[in-house]
């Protein structure tokens, strides 16, 4: 039971194009610890039904820009799980 | 400025932005659908986008290369369906002289393609569907790619 000086994020992680058609699912909501990085939100997305055929190290951005696995997630921030790009 | 359009894309109109008494030079790059991927008959795309990132990441491009050259870049990215032939993206970049128009408008097509949050949807002759990745993602699954750019 988490003592009353725990701390939760909230971040919404959403999913494009194959990723979401793997999943089903185009937004997350996921409740991470205090200390939580992309890493963590992806652990979660990963563990989903069908979340396994999102790749280990996808591209991911975090509040519109990309960002790497490693980096601090905040309340209210919104992570990006990106499929090889194909713009242009 | 609004990068992504949903209507089909109009050259003309992004050399005039970029068109000014002191640029004698304006060098521009189209990215066409192509009519083939990987040996298969390409009959029509479908791009899509993480449309407030894509515009955010396009915002940042062209900054970027206006602050790295002398010059102004327009430019703009279908979203939808589009059939062979048509533009998927256009870049116009004017600038005093020649070397920094065509120098910035090969980083932005190229930045584009590695950054900018977009994806598409093949349509084959036999009838399948296949989401296509670009093989300069910055980190991938699948490389392959079949616009004119």
């Amino acid at each position: 039971m988490p003592s009353p000086s725990t701390r939760i994020v909230n971040v919404r992680v959403l999913l494009f194009a194959g990723y979401a058609e793997r999943l089903g699912l185009e937004t997350v909501r996921v409740a991470l610890p205090a200390i939580a990085t992309v890493a963590d939100a992806l652990d979660h997305v990963r563990s989903l039904p069908g979340g396994e055929r999102i790749p280990p190290k996808p591209l991911c951005a975090v509040n519109l820009t990309h960002a790497a696995l490693d980096t601090p997630l905040s309340e209210g921030d919104e992570v990006a799980l990106l499929p090889p790009l194909a713009g242009g | 400025m609004t990068f992504l359009s949903s209507a089909p894309l109009d050259l003309a109109t992004l050399v005039a932005r970029v068109e000014a008494p002191d640029r004698g030079a304006v060098t521009s790059f189209l990215g066409l659908v192509r009519d083939h991927h990987a040996g298969r008959r390409v009959t029509r795309l479908e791009y899509s986008a993480y449309a407030p990132m894509a515009e955010a990441e396009c915002a940042r491009i062209v900054s970027e290369a206006e602050v790295r050259w002398p010059v102004r870049v327009a430019l703009e990215h279908r979203i939808g369906t589009l059939e062979i032939g048509d533009a998927a993206v256009a870049i116009a970049a004017g600038a005093a002289h020649r070397d920094e128009a065509f120098a910035a408008c090969r980083f932005v097509i190229e930045e584009v393609k590695r950054r900018v949050p977009i994806w598409k949807k093949e349509f084959y002759a036999d009838g399948t569907i296949e989401w296509v990745g670009a093989g300069r993602a910055l980190v991938g699954d699948s490389p392959a790619g079949s616009s004119g750019s």
